[in-house]
């Protein structure tokens, strides 16, 4: 097990290198925009743009860009400066986790409450008003787009835009450390917006999965048994919870690596808005600084997907 | 045999009412099962075998079916018993295991578990006491090395192990009734006769009485005291075992028992099917339901609906058959002699059949 976790964490390792590489071929030799020319101001002279190349190392031949980029990361662990503000790509992604953190972790967190209880109940109470109720709120929270969800949300419930001011409104997040209070009243919305449509995926999954199993042998056995129905229930639930724990770590990596709509809206500086920004500045450090963070979470997920799923059903074995 | 059966089921029927009709799943069956005795249910898939077992545990109930009759355990009616009730009887007094142990038996609770489960259901055991119990029934249906054994996965048990959990798991309340539905039909040959052994060993031990769901007329030769055999939904024949070997008497256990190899037949005659397919259970056969298929069926057997009668000169044989007895004993005598139907027909002087 403990090689079986080494194995796939080099394997990891390697994976990120080539995503460098695929960013750096992304962003650099099909670049969108010439960093240097946004720095120049207006009407730049192409003797300052030059300058300004040179100084970012732009003039340097490709090959050789990319042999510096690397040998930094992976020597060094440095991923460069900012372009813009000469910051450390490090330190502008560091700043940014932890909101990122707040939002994906809570998100998650209400995601799979949320879908599992409400599947399980629709479940059990099949083709009641609850059932149908519940499924069709689904339905509608499946459809709805998360940044218009939040923007509803703004502009019902927030406390400088909304019809009723009760929650903090966007641009109010702080960090937990200073005011866990207020961080987590601002993180109502966000969490709620983020999670919904995820939810009602999970609780509609959760539906089907259990109603399936609810048919299988082995719940007819612990019936026979002369179980209460409430342990026969938990059996149920216990088999039929696999598929959908072990999908929900792959949704916080993706979460992880910045909810780029849900942070614009509620103007949360978290990674995904960092990400947006430093694209739309040709900011090539930080971008491939989010990129990596972004993969880097995704490939710890699915290693914690693997392990969590052998530690579920013991017919699963690491090879 | 005199003294009063353990479970007497009268007249039960049994429908599921579904989109392309109601299924008449067991149609007015009656039978009873005496302590220490074991009875054998034979008959296809879908002759309402496994329902009317499983309506006496009372899990056809959330399934929508419809019940009327009586199933008399010990003078309680099963039928109008509330849920709480029939949940203390479910694996204590009856207890009932199935035809595939692996999709029985929970595929991520280890074994213990799920024995102690079953003791705790009952029993006010701690969980020290239920995994000695589990550990003690373990060793009862022979599986080596208990101590090792509870704690592993089922699907690291093989099938006859399985299924040796699946009676210990059964045995966990020392039930006087065990209803196996095909307990052996999973399984490889050999493994099935040492499970039908080690069933009757226990038989022997705990004195519980046995109905045994099957379609495998040698699985009843092995185990059945008596026999009834069912055929959509009703039972058509009923027995003492020897006699229904001996004189079989409905056309369909005829079917049964040619279609199954034994040593003592010559071997190069051939297994004989029974044509056809079981009829649906939702718009039945006119008339005897089995016409369809019977090869001596008479023109008015599509019209008359047979009653299981009492055959003359044997009291506890019954047969639901429109054909005069003397006709069949006839038929059955050049049957065994290894004629085909047709011969039989024309030797016995029946007119061939019509429908």
């Amino acid at each position: 097990m403990i090689r079986y976790v080494i194995r796939r964490l080099l394997w990891g390792a390697v994976l990120l290198i080539v995503v460098s590489a695929l960013t750096f071929v992304f962003f650099r030799i099909f670049p969108t925009g010439n960093p240097a020319l946004l720095r120049a101001g207006r009407d730049p002279q192409p003797k300052h743009v030059k300058e300004i190349e040179q100084v970012l190392g732009l003039g340097k031949p490709l090959t050789v860009q990319f042999w510096d980029y690397m040998k930094e990361v992976l020597l060094h662990f440095k991923f460069g400066y900012s372009y813009y503000n000469q910051e450390s790509v490090t330190h502008l992604i560091g700043e940014r986790v932890a909101p990122t953190v707040s939002l994906a972790v809570g998100a998650a967190v209400l995601w799979g409450v949320a879908g599992i209880g409400v599947g399980v109940i629709s479940a059990l109470k099949r083709h009641s008003f609850l059932d149908r109720f519940t499924m069709g709120t689904a339905l509608v929270a499946i459809s709805a787009p998360e940044f218009w969800l939040g923007l509803i949300f703004l502009l019902l419930f927030a406390q400088d835009i909304g019809k009723v001011h009760v929650l903090p409104g966007a641009g109010s997040y702080v960090g937990l450390t200073s005011d866990p209070w207020k961080w987590f009243t601002s993180l109502i919305m966000p969490w709620i917006a983020l999670a919904a449509s995820g939810a009602a995926i999970y609780a509609r999954l959760m539906r089907g999965s259990l109603l399936e199993t609810m048919n299988e042998d082995y719940i007819r056995t612990a019936r026979a048994k002369g179980l209460r129905e409430r342990s026969v229930v938990r059996q149920g639930v216990r088999a039929s919870i696999n598929p959908i724990v072990t999908l929900l770590p792959l949704e916080i990596g993706v979460l992880l690596g910045g909810a780029v709509l849900i942070e614009t809206v509620f103007n949360i500086p978290g990674i995904g808005r960092l990400a947006y920004q430093s694209i739309s500045d040709s900011d090539f450090s930080v971008i491939q600084g989010t990129v990596l963070i972004a993969a880097f979470f995704i490939i710890i997920a699915n290693i914690v997907v693997d392990i969590l799923y052998a530690y579920l059903d013991p017919r699963v074995r690491f090879s | 045999m005199s003294d009063e059966p353990l479970l007497r089921v009268e007249d039960l029927r049994v429908e599921f009412p579904t989109e392309d009709g109601v299924v008449h799943a067991v149609d007015g069956i009656t039978y009873q099962v005496f302590k220490g005795r074991t009875l054998g249910i034979v008959g296809e898939s879908g002759s309402g075998k496994t329902v009317s077992s499983l309506t006496t545990l009372g899990l056809t109930r959330r399934q929508g079916a419809r019940i009327s009759g009586r199933i008399l355990f010990e003078g309680r009616d099963l039928v109008t018993c509330s849920e709480e009730q029939l949940r203390a009887i479910r694996g204590n007094e009856i207890a009932m295991i199935f035809q595939d142990p692996l999709s029985s038996l929970h595929p991520l609770y280890r074994v213990g578990r799920q024995l102690i489960e079953a003791v705790r259901a009952h029993r006010d055991a701690s969980r020290q006491q239920a995994r000695a119990r589990a550990l003690e029934l373990l060793g009862l249906v022979g599986i080596p090395d208990p101590a090792r054994r509870v704690d592993m996965y089922p699907h690291e048990f093989s099938g006859g192990m399985r299924q040796r959990v699946m009676i210990a798991m059964a045995l966990a309340n020392e039930p006087k009734l065990l209803i196996a539905d095909e307990p052996t039909t999973a399984l490889d040959v050999t493994v099935q006769a040492q499970i039908l052994e080690l069933m009757e060993r226990l038989q022997r031990e705990l004195g519980m009485a046995i109905v045994i769901i099957t379609h495998d007329m040698g699985v009843v030769a092995e185990t059945a005291d008596d026999v009834a055999v069912m055929y959509a939904g009703r039972i058509v024949e009923t027995a003492p075992t020897g006699q229904v070997f001996a004189a079989p008497q409905h056309p369909y256990t005829w079917g049964l028992l040619r279609s199954i190899p034994t040593l003592e037949r010559p071997r190069d005659e051939p297994l004989v099917p029974i044509p056809g397919t079981p009829p649906s259970l939702i718009n039945r056969p006119s008339g005897c339901h089995f016409h369809p298929r019977c090869a001596y069926a008479q023109p008015d057997h599509a019209r008359i609906d047979p009653a299981l009668e009492q055959v003359p000169g044997a009291p506890e044989h019954f047969v639901a058959c429109l054909l005069e007895a003397e006709t069949r004993l006839r038929l059955w005598q050049e049957l065994r002699a290894g004629r085909k139907p047709e011969q039989a027909i024309a030797d016995v002087g029946l007119p061939e059949a019509q429908v």
